[in-house]
């Protein structure tokens, strides 16, 4: 995978949050996103900074997926979560617990991790 | 102000045909779409063709200009692409080119080729109408999705699988007169329930079918119906289109959807009706939970009310509200870019008193058609209602 072009903003998101310094984009409005981004996609401000991400979040909603993309055909079952850790929101998988004991508002921190199928990044919760 | 007039429909059987081609299967809908209209082929103006996955199933872009050879028409043709919103996107700027007086006839449709690469490549497919980067790499599936706003839904509002088992029941039935279904086959509550967990708390007969079809509509100006003598007594008097962030994860709400809302405010106010005038529908049930929200979305129902509609009969052929007499995406099937005119078709039929379930809606004059991309970040409304001339 190493030969392939990263991804602007989205492998600088997965490297800051594997370092433990995670952010979001936020516009002059207060609206939170997540990078890369010219303009804010709730407000179209183009006065956007890098702000820490809070710490840990909550689980919104979640869903244990057992019929997997091919992708993640040796993942499955696993949990989608999208957390809610205030100014922005991230979609990852809740790893480090019993799929059946995640539920919505659940404390997690957030880190990289990889794929099981095919060794790629993926953002992921864990319980705190 | 002209109103479109839908002049005839065609459509291929949905279902598992893997050997078909897209080009093959347009060519059948749109032949019988013109067959259907009874005009001359070459009045023809312009092709808007809706289709998703064409790259992936068939190794084909630029589909539009193929597709139009295929019926043998030398005309102009543009696809749509809007994920499973692409042929309701396709209707829309075909009745925006009718009523600006730019044509006077012209063909809309859509084909999807997809069971041909199978389930897991197919679910693959279907998922890039989700945020790759952010919600794809993370490894969401497009039941997935849906079963995110499912448990958003029950945890906001309440609601149980046995009221999502409900709304499968009644789309299966609702097939079950039609011959261009995918599923003609009852199915119970129990049977629901016990059916595999695709992602939780979505199981296999919660979700759609993977669906080859191709489905055409030869629309023409109010004029031109005039001038020559159509038999047309169908009209598309509403119009309306919302759009949302992208990824579930940038949205106010997991358990609404507001492009829903704005593209059926847009179509009321265009049709110059309200919502209490629609007398039967057809939403776009990808998921039995899609339909919950789609009904309320489109202000039939109050937020959280919709769940129940089915269990309560108001839904179902019998009930004051028919919804997916067709049988729906559910059980008639969805071949993506095809679903958006295959709605438009259902409901002519329905008007008109020559589809399987046309009893009932007798006397009804007013449809309404929900098509929706992704997890309803696109969304297209058309008011379908019967004219007397």
């Amino acid at each position: 995978m190493s030969d392939e072009p990263r991804d602007d903003g989205f492998d600088d998101l997965l490297d800051a949050i594997a370092d433990g310094e995670g952010f979001y984009v936020e516009c002059a409005n207060g609206h939170g996103s997540l990078p890369p981004r010219l303009s804010c996609p709730q407000c179209g401000s183009q006065e956007l900074s890098e702000e820490p991400l809070p710490d840990s979040g909550e689980v919104a909603t979640y869903t244990i997926v057992t019929v997997p993309t091919p992708q993640f055909d040796e993942d499955a079952p696993y949990v989608t979560a999208v957390v809610d850790f205030g100014p922005v929101s991230i979609t990852g998988q809740v790893q480090g617990v019993d799929p059946e004991d995640v539920e919505t508002g659940q404390v997690v921190g957030i880190d990289v991790g990889e794929s099981v199928t095919r060794d790629e990044r993926l953002i992921v919760f864990e319980p705190r | 102000m002209s109103d479109p007039r839908v002049a005839g429909v065609g459509l291929t059987h949905f279902g598992k045909h893997p050997e078909r081609t897209g080009r093959a299967m347009f060519a059948e809908a749109g032949l019988a779409a013109l067959d259907d209209a009874g005009i001359d082929p070459d009045d023809v103006e312009a092709l808007f063709y809706g289709n998703f996955m064409g790259e992936l199933a068939e190794h084909q872009g630029h589909q539009a200009p193929l597709m139009a050879e295929a019926v043998g028409l030398d005309v102009p043709a543009t696809r749509y692409e809007s994920a499973c919103a692409s042929s309701g996107a396709a209707i829309r700027d075909a009745v925006f080119r009718l009523r600006n007086g730019e044509a006077d006839v012209v063909l809309v449709g859509g084909s999807e080729r997809m069971t041909n690469i199978g389930t897991a490549a197919a679910t693959d497919a279907l998922s890039i109408a989700a945020d790759d980067l952010y919600e794809v790499r993370a490894g969401m599936t497009f039941p997935g999705a849906y079963a995110l706003m499912a448990r958003a839904y029950f945890e906001a509002y309440g609601g149980s699988k046995e009221d999502l088992a409900e709304i499968a029941v009644k789309n299966h039935e609702h097939a079950l007169p039609n011959e261009y279904a995918q599923m003609q086959q009852a199915i119970t509550v129990e049977d629901a329930l016990d059916a595999p967990i695709i992602a939780d708390p979505l199981g296999l007969y919660d979700s759609c079918p993977i669906t080859d079809g191709a489905t055409a509509a030869v629309l023409v100006s109010e004029d031109y119906a005039a001038d020559h003598d159509l038999d047309t007594s169908v009209a598309i008097t509403g119009t309306g289109q919302g759009g949302d962030k992208m990824a579930l994860h940038d949205r106010q709400y997991f358990a609404r959807t507001p492009a829903t809302k704005d593209a059926a405010d847009e179509a009321y106010d265009d049709a110059g009706i309200g919502p209490d005038a629609v007398d039967f529908l057809e939403v776009h049930d990808c998921f039995t939970i899609a339909e919950v929200l789609a009904l309320e979305g489109l202000g039939l129902y109050e937020p959280g009310e919709a769940i129940g509609a089915a269990g309560r009969g108001e839904t179902t052929h019998e009930g004051a509200l028919p919804v997916n007499l067709s049988g729906g995406l559910k059980a008639k099937g969805h071949p993506v870019g095809a679903t958006g005119v295959a709605q438009l078709i259902s409901l002519t039929k329905l008007l008109e008193g020559r589809h399987p379930r046309a009893e009932a809606v007798e006397g009804a004059s007013t449809a309404l058609a929900h098509n929706a991309g992704g997890t309803v970040a696109s969304a297209t409304v058309h008011v379908l209602q019967e004219v007397v001339e």
